[in-house]
């Protein structure tokens, strides 16, 4: 354990649970039928459900409780066949039922791990408390009208799960891990899109600090932190807040805080007298939730390869590094991308080309792997024309720079530029006689033991040949023409 | 059991219900009088009955996922107290 806070009486350890919010990838919402697409018209993606107009019913959306299996498989979490739905009651202008209907009692997910990496390489499991499935609630806007919030209710209803994660965390930079795998498993199962900007994942971070071996002390929850750098943070600025508290003899209190990254601080958000008085019960609208062990396996086949399994395949089908591995499969279009170029293929020549040359190209022309201006089978082609001797490396990076540009395939390319490699032992040899010819003084210097020359030479006639020779045959043709 | 003065106004404090003191012992008396008739149900032994959770013997029934409902702004927002353009309004609440 690296990081520990030094105060006046000694090191401090953080640590840290974080609750994550993630919205379920669904067409409609949780128990409406009303949609659920980002960005519409205030108000417009509203049921008398969502507004919680008196006798309306929920029912709940199937695909919503699939979404929610699958994440749980997704997150070796254990399963229950049996959950139920429960009333979180309190009052906020967002919530127009007046309660939230959540999963408190029974959830539908119960313990599962994460394997975290870290930047030394060094992998850790944190531990999942839970998942259930909740109510989104509507979004306020406060900066339209002095003395009125607008109230927009089309988020109001929206299926999301609520995955809580043991108080396993000792690291700022172990919650950034934790955030950025569990955004990629939700992205691979497709459960959650991940996208912090829109809302549609956020992460309530709970944080303590203890001195090495003590039981947990008091805990701050900081709510609604919308971004994996500023999760960071708050734990850094929270964390030395509260050493400095019980460091200069008071008490911390638990409560809810809000984190400001332009002043970075954190700062309370609700007193604590009236936190958490939820006042949960069954939700007399809704049965419980029962579920076929039989569909649950149905489920389970049909996952998707997870990042951790793929990048494993990755590493023993195609013959490449753990690390490069792990670049391949962060993206899962990209690891997609990587076997249409590798299936078949060189996979340690097409890993260099996709996280080398490609990222390099998509960098500079602001594209991204699914707007790429070459594609996955016109660079596999490439590699084909490597492979086969019709181009070398280095005459490769040419035609690769001239798809980038023009779009078009590598065979257009290397016929209309020319670029065919040189394997005629004969323009070859012709090449060498007219480098040496030229260069008689360094031919000299080279049989009378300047071997380093070689280099020169085999230069000058790549040269020659516009670079176009196969390097192999120039190798072996000037070696024997100079050692002659 | 019996209901004292702080808890009523708690209870009054969690619902947002505004309570003066004089009504307090009003409220008091007849919320104790609904919670003792209520409190009549612990006389039952449920030593080993699990929960009723419904009086249907069938699981929760669900939906297919698709678009039925919503863009009916104008025959929601008809029943607001207080609206603006496409949206409700409320007293500003900044935290």
């Amino acid at each position: 354990m690296s990081y520990v806070i030094e105060g006046k009486t000694g090191s401090w350890e953080i640590v840290v649970g974080l609750e994550v919010h993630a919205q379920i990838v669904s067409k409609s919402k949780l128990f409406s039928g009303a949609s659920t697409t980002f960005g519409a018209e205030p108000n417009s993606q509203v049921s008398l459900v969502d507004a919680a107009f008196p006798g309306m019913l929920p029912v709940i959306n199937k695909e919503c409780v699939a979404q929610a299996v699958r994440t749980g498989l997704g997150l070796n979490a254990r399963i229950y066949l049996e959950s139920r739905f429960d009333r979180k009651n309190y009052f906020y202008a967002d919530l127009p039922q007046g309660y939230q209907i959540s999963q408190f009692a029974h959830p539908i997910v119960g313990e599962g791990t994460i394997d975290i990496e870290l930047s030394n390489g060094e992998i850790r499991k944190i531990g999942i408390t839970r998942l259930h499935m909740e109510q989104d609630a509507g979004k306020l806007i406060h900066d339209q009208d002095p003395t009125k919030s607008m109230v927009d209710l089309n988020r109001s209803g929206v299926a999301l799960m609520e995955i809580v994660s043991e108080p396993d965390i000792r690291e700022p930079e172990e919650a950034g891990a934790y955030l950025r795998k569990l955004r990629q498993i939700l992205r691979y199962l497709g459960t959650c899109d991940g996208n912090m900007e829109e809302g549609s994942m956020r992460a309530d971070v709970n944080v303590s600090v203890r001195k090495a071996g003590e039981p947990f002390r008091t805990r701050c929850e900081i709510k609604n932190v919308n971004s994996i750098r500023f999760v960071m943070q708050a734990i850094e600025v929270e964390a030395a807040r509260q050493v400095e508290i019980w460091e200069s003899g008071g008490e911390v209190d638990q409560e809810t805080r809000l984190f400001d990254p332009a002043r970075g601080e954190t700062r309370t958000m609700r007193s604590k007298e009236d936190a958490h008085d939820y006042r949960y019960f069954p939700d007399p609208d809704l049965l419980p939730l029962v579920i076929e062990q039989a569909w649950v396996d149905e489920l389970k086949a049909a996952l998707p390869e997870l990042p951790d399994a793929k990048r494993a395949r990755f590493q023993s089908e195609y013959g490449i590094p753990f690390y490069d591995a792990g670049v391949l499969v962060a993206e899962q279009s990209v690891a997609d991308f990587y076997e249409t170029v590798a299936k078949g293929r060189d996979g340690k020549l097409a890993v260099s080309w996709v996280t080398g040359d490609l990222f390099a190209a998509l960098n500079r022309t602001g594209k991204t792997i699914e707007t790429s201006p070459v594609s996955a089978d016109a660079l596999g082609k490439m590699l084909d024309l490597i492979a086969d001797g019709t181009i070398n490396g280095k005459i490769a990076k040419e035609v690769f720079e001239d798809m980038v540009e023009t779009g078009e395939g590598p065979e257009a390319i290397v016929e209309k530029k020319g670029l065919r490699q040189v394997t005629d032992t004969g323009v070859i040899d012709a090449a060498i006689e007219s480098v040496m010819t030229k260069h008689a003084d360094k031919v000299a210097e080279y049989r009378s033991g300047k071997d380093k020359l070689f280099g020169f030479f085999v230069g000058q006639v790549m040269k020659e040949t516009k670079g176009k020779a196969n390097p192999a045959l120039v190798n072996g043709a000037l070696k024997s023409k100079l050692d002659a | 059991m019996s209901l004292d003065l702080a808890t009523t106004r708690r209870i009054a404090k969690l619902a947002r219900i505004g309570l003066e003191d004089a009504e307090l012992e009003t409220v008091r008396q007849k919320l104790d009088g609904i919670l003792g008739w209520v409190d009549q149900l612990s006389e039952v032994d449920v030593e080993g009955v699990p929960p009723m959770v419904g009086t249907e013997t069938e699981a929760l029934r669900q939906r297919d996922d698709v678009v039925t409902d919503g863009n009916c702004r104008d025959a929601i927002l008809s029943c607001a107290p207080e609206k603006s353009g496409p949206f409700y309004t409320v007293p500003k609440v900044v935290e």
